[in-house]
């Protein structure tokens, strides 16, 4: 510890450089937290889907529907402890850009289905009780600025009325949290029986069915025995755990992980490089102080240890103002204006980001630490 | 005049003579901007990826009719009564097999994607004869067309690449039959290559669709002949449709895509970039503190400031320049035509697309460079100039 | 870390030399020298440029190794410690004065005096009070929060040697002390010295090219070609 102000009294030594090399490892930081943010909106969905589910559909694509029927022929299987069927809806509310999710359900089988859902007793009785309500996720209320009881107005691009009108209103009676902070709480769901009664077309049709099975280790078997079960109907089905369906559809938007990664890895070499040529600087400037302080006692091994824990006194205030800057940038929102159904900076990369401080400070640090650790105090004295 | 620009070529020539001997910092700088300049390019040319597979699928006279109220073609439906009225519409423009109209059929199968085994939702069109008059560039490059009247399917060289099981003699199942793959054709780099296509009226057969269509593609007479086109489908009273511009079209289509990846890539561009401000402002102090004698030496002697801090920020400019330029290829380089497949949020569907390093994209790189370059030499360069003459002589 | 013997001599040299290479050429800076220093001694060592004065000083400071002979300081023969002891060993017995200081331009007066004392295992407090009396000997309390840019090159000196002597070293080596100073900052400096010398009975090797300052000394030797004589050559 005492050393510790020695290292702080050494950053002092040119401020201006100090501090333009914390800024930039600063920004890099920030970056990191942002890129987090984002990878994490597109695998929240992965990481919180439910090992027991698995969603079934129509073999050939997700847009093709499956009779209604299909339910009670599901929870016949051995396995199947329940099976819940969804809908896209697919409309728009005011215009195109305010692209959220809407989807016809049953309430209480939703109720069972996700406990990720909270929703308060009262809220529930009252979905319940109108057949026109909706249940909204948190985000997507605060998105809108919506409260209880507005009347939300969602214009069909495919579910026409039959009265042939295309504008379906819902009143928003219940809200529901997420249980985690990866929950998504952009959806909006209203009640199947409304929407069954009220479409013009596909009466007894829905989108797709989530299956719950009672024991998650048996899960790959019981979704074969439900794709067995309806192979060479006319509508057969393709099943496969939630976590892989979700997946898959962050597949189709493209190798984000990937892409993060490589931006990652550019920005950390190149604030590497600045991080790295400053310490060489820091170290060659002052070569000869480092041989008094040799000189006065302090082992090669002392003075290594000095010029590593200046790289990682800069990266350590770089890299928390970084990862503390982020967390406040991300905590604002996300920069598509809720395209993304979550958007926050997870616990664990938080870790992730302090690891990379300490890696960085050795890196940038340890080829300068090694210089100062091997100087002959004569030579530099002499100098 | 003269008297000045000598000054200058001194003081720079100086500068650069010291250049090897800060060869480390310089380079950290040129390559920090190396890397800002190929990142914010690479994700750019995604963007501008998207946005010219749009464009290409683009005829300047072509119209698409789709049902009103309906954004894209998969949520869209006509009748074949109304397929019919909207060919024989005033505008639209005829060859020997009678009106350039193609109706046509949108819907989307499953396949696995190569790169990561997982489900796509891939795009599969039904089309009469008249769809390759309406596309001009379409073009057969492998295998031939398929036999209209049987289950068989051409697709685009997009798809192929990209989704696995579209060779030409593999099979695919839809329907509960067997389509083999009998083509490959490609269509001037527009979104048609991401699509299977087979006959509609198999199609239609097979997805029990009756005699109905999703879209009408109509080549017309002439660009001004749209207006006539759409006025008497739009005043129709037999008719409920929506005729666009395959243009406008296109660019709704394209919307959500380009602005996500473009606002996604300026942020991270911004961020970067401000990264390599720093890095560069770090280099050029550096390089203004290890001059700082030989600055004070030559104003001592009578040199004015103006020369120092154009010859500072000449070489904070020139190592920017070297690092966009470098940057520039590099993205070029990697990234240029390097194809991949996203989800087109309006019709739920894949797009293949390449990335695309266009000369604007490059020259804005370069800018970006040059302006990082800017800022990091022009504090420095004030710096030196006004520094008391005295005092940095002391100073060494 | 046992304490000196000194009952005799406190320093002893015996046929030491030193190799430089320059290129391929090898050259001998110090032919086979003797030196004893007794405890308690005050001595000059003069010479010209280049002579091996500075070398000299390094190998019995243990800042530097000797390629051939013995260095033995109270007893212990210093030039076959491992770097790791020898540094150790330098932070308990010896204090350095260098001709520019080398103080740590980002410390104050008062924590430069203290760097030396982070080596021994002193509380804060400890620390911090000697480093106090170090300054309060130099005569320079009141300046104890400057920074070195604050401070004459005589007051940095006089840091300079309450550093060096904060850790109570039985042994002082100074490398030219007076040699970036005025006459008049030289001769407070030199006072300090003998004041340590004759009062605190510190040994003190001091290299310098100025006549005075060595006049202060109890003995003066002259060092020319690698050879200690008592008497300058001309």
């Amino acid at each position: 510890m005492k050393y510790l102000y020695l290292i702080f009294s050494s950053l002092k030594r040119k401020k201006l450089r100090t501090g333009l090399t914390i800024l930039s490892i600063m920004v890099a930081f920030i970056l990191f937290g942002y890129l987090t943010a984002i990878r994490q909106a597109f695998d929240a969905g992965v990481e919180v889907a439910g090992a027991d589910r698995l969603i079934v559909r129509h073999k050939v694509s997700l847009i093709q529907l499956l009779p209604q029927s299909y339910e009670e022929k599901m929870e016949r299987i051995d396995g199947v402890d329940n099976a819940v069927h969804s809908t896209w809806f697919g409309g728009i509310y005011q215009e195109p850009r305010n692209f959220f999710a809407q989807m016809p359900i049953m309430p209480e089988e939703l109720f069972d289905m996700y406990p990720e859902y909270v929703i308060s007793d009262e809220h529930k009785a009252a979905w319940l009780e109108n057949r026109a309500g909706a249940l909204v996720g948190r985000g997507l209320v605060d998105r809108f600025g919506w409260k209880l009881g507005d009347r939300i107005p969602i214009n069909a691009t495919i579910w026409t009325k039959k009265d042939g009108g295309r504008t379906w209103e819902f009143d928003l009676v219940a809200i529901y949290d997420g249980a985690e902070k990866g929950t998504d709480t952009s959806q909006f769901f209203f009640r199947y029986d409304f929407f069954d009664e009220t479409r013009a077309m596909g009466e007894g049709l829905v989108g797709w069915y989530t299956v719950r099975v009672a024991d998650p280790d048996r899960a790959a078997e019981v979704a074969a025995a439900i794709d067995v079960e309806f192979a060479n109907s006319a509508t057969e089905t393709k099943t496969e755990p939630e976590g892989a369906f979700i997946q898959g559809f962050a597949n189709q938007i493209g190798n984000i992980g990937f892409i993060i990664m490589s931006i990652m890895s550019a920005v950390f070499f190149i604030i590497l490089l600045v991080a790295g040529n400053t310490m060489a600087y820091t170290v060659r400037e002052r070569t000869n102080e480092l041989a008094v302080l040799k000189a006065i006692g302090f082992t090669d091994r002392g003075v290594l240890g000095l010029v590593l824990g200046e790289s990682l006194a800069i990266t350590l205030v770089g890299g928390l103002l970084g990862l503390g800057l982020a967390w406040g940038l991300v905590s604002m929102g996300d920069p598509t204006s809720g395209s993304f159904p979550v958007f926050y900076f997870p616990a664990g990369d938080m870790f992730v980001g302090l690891a990379l401080i300490v890696a960085m400070a050795f890196v940038a640090g340890i080829i300068p630490a090694m210089q100062a650790q091997r100087l002959q105090i004569a030579d530099a004295l002499r100098r | 005049m003269f008297n000045w620009l000598s000054q200058i070529f001194a003081v720079t020539s100086f500068s650069m003579r010291s250049l090897p001997q800060r060869k480390g910092s310089s380079l950290a700088a040129m390559v920090g901007i190396t890397g800002v300049v190929a990142v914010m390019v690479g994700v750019l040319s995604i963007a501008q990826g998207v946005l010219r597979t749009m464009e290409s699928s683009v005829g300047d006279v072509n119209a698409i009719v789709l049902r009103s109220g309906s954004d894209s073609e998969m949520m869209s439906g006509l009748g074949g009564e109304d397929v019919r009225i909207i060919a024989e519409a005033p505008g639209v423009a005829r060859n020997d097999n009678g009106a350039v109209a193609s109706p046509e059929l949108f819907v989307i199968i499953n396949l696995p994607m190569r790169s990561t085994g997982t489900d796509a939702n891939v795009p599969m069109r039904g089309v009469q004869s008249q769809a390759i008059s309406v596309r001009e560039n379409f073009q057969m490059v492998e295998g031939r067309m398929f036999e209209w009247g049987l289950n068989e399917l051409i697709v685009g060289t997009g798809a192929r690449q990209q989704f696995a099981g579209l060779e030409i003699g593999s099979t695919i199942e839809v329907s509960q039959e067997q389509w083999p793959v009998v083509g490959v054709f490609e269509a001037g780099g527009g979104l048609a290559e991401s699509e299977i296509w087979v006959d509609a009226a198999v199609l239609q057969s097979a997805y029990r669709r009756g005699n109905s269509f999703q879209s009408v593609y109509a080549k017309l007479s002439s660009y001004d002949a749209f207006e006539e086109f759409r006025d008497s489908l739009t005043s129709d009273p037999r008719l409920n449709v929506k005729p666009m511009r395959e243009v406008d079209y296109y660019a709704a289509q394209s919307t959500t895509v380009y602005n996500m990846i473009t606002g996604l890539g300026t942020i991270i561009a911004v961020i970067m970039g401000l990264g390599a401000v720093f890095g560069a402002l770090n280099t050029m102090y550096t390089a203004v503190s290890a001059r700082n004698r030989e600055i004070a030496t030559l104003r001592a002697l009578g040199f004015r400031s103006g020369p120092v801090v154009i010859s500072v920020l000449s070489e904070s400019l020139l190592l920017a320049l070297a690092g966009g330029l470098l940057g520039a290829g590099l993205a070029w380089l990697a990234f240029d035509g390097f194809r991949a497949a996203t989800l087109n949020w309006s019709s739920f569907s894949a797009i293949t697309f390449s990335f695309d390093v266009n000369a604007s994209l490059l020259i804005q790189g370069i800018v970006f460079a040059m302006i990082i370059g800017l800022v990091g030499g022009l504090f420095p360069a004030i710096r030196a100039a006004r520094q008391p003459v005295a005092q940095a002589l002391r100073e060494l | 870390m046992t304490e000196l013997n000194t009952d005799n001599s406190l320093v002893r040299v015996s046929g030491v030399d030193k190799v430089f290479k320059r290129g391929s050429e090898e050259i001998h800076v110090l032919g086979g020298l003797d030196l004893e220093i007794p405890n308690g001694e005050f001595l000059a060592l003069m010479g010209p440029s280049g002579s091996g004065k500075s070398t000299l000083l390094n190998l019995v400071g243990g800042l530097d190794r000797p390629s051939e002979g013995t260095v033995e300081v109270g007893g212990k023969r210093i030039d076959k410690l491992s770097e790791r002891r020898l540094a150790a060993w330098r932070a308990r017995h010896v204090g350095l004065v260098f001709q520019f200081y080398n103080l740590m331009p980002v410390l104050s007066a008062q924590k430069n005096v203290e760097l030396p004392l982070l080596l021994t295992r002193l509380s804060a407090s400890e620390r911090k009070k000697r480093a106090a009396i170090a300054l309060d000997i130099v005569g320079l309390s009141h300046r104890a929060g400057h920074y070195p840019r604050q401070l004459s090159g005589g007051e940095q000196q006089r840091t300079g040697i309450a550093r060096a002597i904060v850790t109570d070293p039985t042994l002082l080596l100074c490398d030219e002390p007076t040699g970036d100073l005025d006459r008049k900052a030289g001769d407070e400096i030199l006072d300090l010295l003998q004041a340590l010398n004759k009062e605190q009975g510190k040994t003190i090797i001091m290299v310098t090219h100025d006549i005075h300052a060595a006049a202060r000394a109890t003995r003066t030797l002259y060092l020319n070609k690698g050879q200690l004589s008592t008497s300058p050559v001309d």
